[in-house]
């Protein structure tokens, strides 16, 4: 191994702040800086703070071609998910109370639906297809004459696999149910042009794309307008829908990085597509290893794969010197897997073995080298020590067993 | 994860040097080997373990084991923690074995402990299968 540090390959979870984004960041903060509160208007201080705040607000309108008057800073994606579907759905409840949604969203679009339910409204949580896309035609069959809401991810944090969402879109309109989607994992990864899609609203969050942590964006529709009940109150900031001092240098480091993101995609992807494609060939070389997700239609920066006979979590610890995230959530003794995987109807031991790579801007050959090459030593050393594996070799159908369950 | 110094080291000194923590198969027809699986694949860990074991006065000892195991660093690190106790014991002292001696030797977190369980009873398993051939 040519490497003593630790390779990050999980740009899924979060990114590196981009070195660029982290010093135009620093020029809001000290009292050389441009520290005032952006809701000043009796002084320059609050007014070169509200410009930076508005130049942001265009950084990040222009990456999805939208008006910037459009843009609601929140403080992360999560919370704009829950802004978008509880706003919405509490705003126009005498309208309908029906909500669809998929079983592989987020927790941050899951969470409040099942809040949502408690509050009274009904959810009809879709079955992704087997590679985790939902079929547009399956949000058609179930709308109702009270869906007031529908809320699809644009790409799977997990598959990195990719919805149609200008199809959902025109589904949701033709019925008149207002369309959201998160989209905290396609900036920088992919072409979103709003002007284009019918979509109502879009959670987007700065630390998935080389931005700071603490600081993300509602896109709530003008025309035709988009109205919600506000959940934070407290002096009407951002047109009443998320009152509170905005978070200068935060909101600046978003647009600074969403600036660079529209700027980068071409030549980030083209990077990145690269290591996609090596990747997948080497590790297609270790026997038993399937793809989760559709390779036909996902972003090259997410690669779940399944390593059967291996358990995930020992995957992880054999492989310490990379930061990889496992889809078997093993932090309870029931050793519970993956609910997306779960939903793809993948076998609970294949959920249990997957791991989840994904690529960023600061990837390098040498990460995807080393990388491959422990991999295929670790997976092998654990098949070594796999019963799972040595009844495998020995001929047995593992699903003829009967196993003695705890 | 919450793992202590103690886990991890087990786990990657038994995936490091496999064969000098007795990870390996005996034939399971031999009348002087036991052999014990518990677990299930679904629930995410599988342990086998085997015994090699002969005659001593009106008892038998155990003179060498193998074993394997799917599952967590941790459930990898309690087989292998239970191997390094069952050498030369007895078949009484090796069903005595309780799973809180897994747990304090490898400082297991509590979410952790159904591992230990896991051992303590592919033990008993292997105790019993041998028991059955004699």
């Amino acid at each position: 191994m040519s490497t003593q540090s630790t390779i990050y390959l999980d740009y899924a979870s979060t990114t590196p702040v981009d070195p660029r984004v982290a010093s135009k960041m620093m020029e809001f903060l000290t009292p050389d800086g441009e520290f005032g509160n952006p809701a000043s208007r009796s002084h320059r201080f609050g007014w070169k703070a509200d410009e930076a705040v508005e130049e942001a607000r265009s950084h990040v309108a222009n990456l999805v071609n939208c008006d910037p008057r459009e843009i609601v800073w929140t403080s992360g994606a999560t919370e704009a998910d829950n802004l978008a579907i509880k706003g919405v759905a509490r705003f126009y409840k005498s309208k309908g109370n029906h909500i669809i949604t998929s079983k592989i969203e987020h927790k941050a679009v899951l969470d409040p639906c099942r809040q949502l339910e408690r509050e009274g409204f009904e959810v009809t949580y879709l079955d992704p297809d087997q590679n985790g896309v939902i079929n547009p035609s399956d949000v058609k069959a179930a709308i109702k004459d009270t869906t007031v809401l529908i809320s699809i991810m644009h790409i799977n944090n997990e598959l990195g696999s990719v919805n149609d969402i200008s199809k959902i879109g025109e589904i949701a309109r033709k019925n008149g149910s207002f369309f959201h989607v998160d989209a905290a994992q396609s900036t920088g990864k992919t072409e979103i042009d709003l002007e284009k899609m019918p979509i109502d609203l879009m959670s987007f969050s700065a630390h998935k794309t080389y931005g700071p942590k603490g600081i993300g964006a509602l896109y709530v529709r003008r025309k035709p307008r988009v109205r919600l009940e506000a959940l934070i109150h407290g002096g009407g900031h951002e047109r009443g829908m998320r009152s509170g001092t905005l978070a200068t240098h935060q909101i600046v480091g978003m647009g600074e990085a969403f600036r660079l993101a529209n700027e980068e995609m071409k030549q980030d992807n083209v990077k990145i597509s690269k290591f996609h494609e090596k990747f997948l060939n080497k590790v297609k070389e270790i026997d038993h290893v399937y793809l989760n997700g559709d390779i036909e239609n996902k972003v090259p920066n997410i690669l779940n794969v399944s390593f059967n006979f291996v358990e995930g979590e020992s995957l992880i610890m054999g492989l310490k010197d990379i930061a990889v995230s496992s889809g078997s959530a093993c932090t309870s003794a029931s050793l519970e897997p993956s609910y997306v995987l779960r939903a793809l109807g993948r076998k609970d031991e294949l959920a249990h073995s997957s791991i989840r790579f994904s690529f960023g801007r600061f990837t390098n050959d040498d990460d995807v080298e080393n990388t491959l090459d422990i991999l295929g030593n670790v997976v092998h050393r654990l098949r070594e020590l796999s019963p799972l594996w040595e009844m495998h070799l020995d001929g047995i159908d593992l699903d003829t067993v009967e196993w003695k369950m705890h | 994860m919450a793992y202590s110094k103690k886990v991890v080291d087990k786990f990657e000194n038994t995936l490091n040097n496999p064969e000098a923590f007795k990870v390996g198969r005996f034939d399971p027809k031999e009348t002087n080997v036991g052999t014990g699986m518990v677990g299930a694949p679904a629930c995410g860990d599988v342990m086998k373990l085997q015994i090699k074991c002969e005659p001593k006065g009106n008892t038998h000892v155990i003179k060498d084991v193998k074993f394997k195991t799917y599952g967590c660093g941790s459930a990898i690190a309690s087989s292998s923690e239970l191997v390094e106790m069952l050498i030369g014991k007895t078949l009484e002292e090796a069903k005595a074995i309780k799973n809180i001696e897994i747990v304090e030797a490898l400082e297991l977190p509590p979410i952790k402990i159904h591992c230990s369980v896991l051992a303590e009873d592919s033990i008993k398993q292997a105790i019993e299968d041998y028991e059955t051939k004699q």
